[in-house]
């Protein structure tokens, strides 16, 4: 037994070695979902979360490498060991905890409901009566349609990424959709978007579902990895990094309460 | 049941009942209870999506053969061309292109929005159904092609000789010997066609597939409703099988 | 909305160009994916196929039932469910193997992951195709030749795979197109392939039609270009062999 002990220690060891020599893969959703993450047309993935994903691991003294994983598998992707660490926009939730482990969060923005214009609706379950709802597949939004909306809407439609959900919204066949307010308005800046719907405000918050924020998504037990990238979180907030990187991306800072 | 009695599959037999007792008893199954009723509903619409594709895929598929093998030139290369393209081009590309790029051209298009159709053109399952039935149709229409052409001239020239009509050669000699010869291909392709089924899980339709993935992402469980999963598609695959070993018993064999 | 009509048509077309702003680069690396993992897992499949026809028609009463659970549960399943289950449970068996040996935790690529996946799959068809391909050679060749005292392996490497190609070719020509369809699907678990690229590019610039027009001429020329091979191959594989037209 003691054996077993020695050489589960030394197995944990190693892997803590490794983890400091070899690079860091850090799992971001394979889909659009800007500002915050998306292709360009040379192959590259750009945006606000990707430069901090380059930020916090410079300060943090990591080689990181960005590997796209489908968001519906993206926390497999991470028990599995394909990625190490996940910086996809994920929010910090009591749901999650119980699987996986969380950095401290890097950025907290309210969550909104934007539909077509010219439709009556507010923000909450009567205001969505009869609607048909879109949402991303095991988001916190759809953790929230699910429990508040789902007595009073038509229809809640669960998409595998929340560009689809945007396109149908365009293509007229949900009524309205609920995700974070940051992508949200992205989407209402694009032409089609522009044409098609408005923001109809943010949804009242429920931190039990909506969560704490967005944090980096470790594996269990990895606490050494975590307190590097909560060092590197805490470094480029001091050091004005943070700031630098949003600014070309939003008026005023993301990073909340 | 003496196949089962040998020795060494005795031993087999007590090891995979040991591997499904393990997985009785060692992984998680208490989601089993709350996501049942979805289950159910998933696999009823799994079913339905495949019955209507094949059968439309089939119906399809008749003149798609027939045409390839029999028909005029302007119909013959219109048809070898739509099989070409759908056994070309991966199904998961066509109901993409189906339902995301159709639907990104009815916002440029006011007046099917304001159609009575809408109402069923905003959902998802139409897009499904046709997607699955065009793709059946393609493969079908390969196979009911060579059916058409293995019917013994012989017996296309005795009706003739009675003075049959044409339409009533098809309908009462030719069709139903290509059938009959197409059958043993047909429970395969059907087969595969229930394997195809799935894909219609990424334009939100709900099948079983659907309700699969939505409890590994509310629970985070990702081996148990994947392998839940494997069981019903094998159950269905059975059932299948033995629905069409049936019908070929019924149908007489040896026309030749 | 000035995208409505032919001028939309053709500035969408843009898009297709090879080098940035054109998405034309990223669709062609999607299509080298593709076709990276379809070829391995082909031949992968090839590989896993010859031992299982050997085994099913040569292999003990064990083996043979194995080969039988293994070539039943895998047809019978969907493949995107397989891909699924292999792709989080072989990466997640490797790694907890490496780590109760004391090893470190290795990293799987996506691609290796696909290949040995869908290698997994296409094994199973290769296995029926082949044997039924064995089964087709005149049994007098391999009389003749364990007649002549040629012992197994080159009896195999001489007289029956080279007899049996002829009539392996067109079965595995459909199991080769339907590896390259079957790449399709890893797009479900995010890897870069041709369709997830496809997917990508349509979503960051709206233009889904063109994309997955572009996308589905790609693979149709794929698959042409590849049924004009084996046709080819076929023809060789036949050379010195009497004609046997209309019959497959």
């Amino acid at each position: 037994m003691k054996k077993l002990a020695a050489l589960t220690l030394t197995a944990t060891l190693m892997l803590g070695g490794a983890a400091m020599a070899q690079t860091v893969k850090v799992g971001i959703a394979a889909e659009p979902y800007p500002p915050f993450a998306s292709p360009d047309a040379s192959g590259n993935w750009v945006g606000w979360e990707v430069d901090l994903i380059g930020a916090v691991c410079a300060a943090a003294e990591m080689e990181c490498e960005i590997v796209p994983v489908a968001w519906d598998g993206i926390i497999p992707s991470l028990t599995a060991g394909q990625i190490d660490a996940i910086m996809a926009s994920m929010s910090i939730t009591a749901e999650r905890m119980q699987t996986i482990d969380f950095s401290d969060k890097y950025y907290n923005t309210p969550t909104v409901i934007v539909g077509a214009k010219g439709v009556e609706m507010t923000p909450d379950a009567a205001g969505l009566a009869g609607k048909i709802l879109g949402v991303q597949v095991s988001t916190v939004h759809e953790a929230y349609a699910q429990k508040h909306f789902a007595g009073s809407v038509a229809e809640i439609k669960v998409y595998q990424t929340q560009d689809e959900a945007n396109q149908d919204l365009v293509a007229g066949r949900i009524d309205a959709t609920q995700a974070d307010s940051i992508a949200l308005d992205d989407f209402l800046k694009t032409e089609a978007g522009m044409a098609c719907c408005e923001s109809k405000g943010a949804v009242t918050d429920d931190p039990e579902v909506l969560g704490l924020g967005v944090g980096v998504g470790l594996r269990k037990g990895e606490d050494e990895l975590k307190a590097k990238f909560n060092a590197g979180i805490a470094k480029v907030l001091e050091d004005g990094t943070y700031d630098k990187i949003s600014a070309p991306y939003f008026a005023s800072s993301i990073y909340g309460g | 049941m003496k196949a089962l009695l040998q020795p060494h599959r005795i031993v087999m037999l007590a090891i995979a009942a040991a591997i499904v007792l393990w997985c009785v008893f060692t992984l998680r199954w208490d989601w089993l209870p709350k996501y049942l009723p979805l289950a159910v509903e998933g696999i009823w619409r799994t079913v339905w999506i495949l019955a209507v594709t094949v059968v439309m895929g089939m119906a399809l598929a008749i003149p798609l053969g027939l045409a390839q093998a029999v028909g005029p030139w302007y119909l013959a290369a219109p048809a070898r061309v739509f099989c070409t393209v759908i056994r070309g081009t991966p199904l998961l590309l066509q109901l993409w292109l189906l339902y995301y790029g159709l639907g990104s051209l009815f916002p440029q298009i006011p007046w099917i929005r304001q159609s009575d159709l809408w109402p069923i053109l905003r959902q998802a399952w139409p897009y499904a159904v046709l997607a699955l039935t065009l793709s059946f149709a393609g493969y079908e229409g390969e196979v009911m092609r060579g059916a058409f052409k293995g019917v013994p001239k012989g017996q296309l020239e005795a009706a003739k000789a009675m003075g049959m009509p044409r339409w009533k050669i098809l309908t009462r000699i030719w069709l139903p010997q290509a059938v009959h010869r197409a059958l043993p291909t047909l429970g395969g392709e059907t087969v595969l066609q229930l394997k195809a089924t799935p894909l219609v899980a990424t334009i939100t339709v709900v099948d079983i597939y659907a309700v699969s993935s939505r409890v590994r992402q509310d629970t985070y469980i990702v081996y148990e409703p994947l392998l839940l999963l494997a069981v019903v598609y094998m159950v269905i695959t059975g059932i299948i099988v033995l629905a069409f070993r049936a019908l070929e018993r019924r149908v007489p064999s040896r026309i030749a | 909305m000035e995208l409505i009509g032919a001028a939309g048509a053709a500035s969408t077309l843009d898009l297709l160009a090879y080098s940035p702003p054109g998405w034309g680069a990223n669709l062609l690396r999607g299509l080298w994916n593709s076709i990276l993992i379809a070829g391995g897992a082909f031949g992968l499949g090839l590989l896993i196929g010859i031992f299982g026809a050997y085994g099913k028609l040569y292999g003990g009463p064990v083996l043979r039932d194995l080969l039988a659970v293994y070539t039943t549960v895998v047809r019978a399943v969907p493949e995107l469910v397989l891909i699924l289950i292999l792709y989080y449970a072989v990466t997640d068996a490797v790694n907890q193997a490496l780590i109760a040996f004391g090893h470190e935790r290795i990293q799987i690529s996506g691609l290796a992951a696909g290949i040995v996946v869908l290698g997994f799959v296409q094994g199973a068809y290769a296995t029926e195709v082949l044997r039924g391909a064995i089964l087709a050679v005149p049994p007098g060749q391999i009389e003749a030749a364990r007649a002549m005292g040629m012992p197994a392996t080159l009896l195999a490497r001489r007289i029956t795979l080279p007899l049996m190609l002829s009539y392996a070719i067109p079965g595995l020509a459909n199991l080769w197109l339907v590896a390259t369809k079957d790449t399709a699907l890893l797009a479900v678990v995010g890897f870069g392939e041709l369709t997830q690229e496809t997917r990508q590019a349509a979503g960051a610039t709206k233009a889904y039609f063109t994309f997955f027009m572009a996308a589905g001429a790609l693979y149709l020329t794929l698959s042409l270009v590849s049924t004009y091979l084996f046709a080819r191959l076929e023809r060789h594989a036949r050379r010195g062999q009497p004609s046997v037209g209309g019959a497959r």
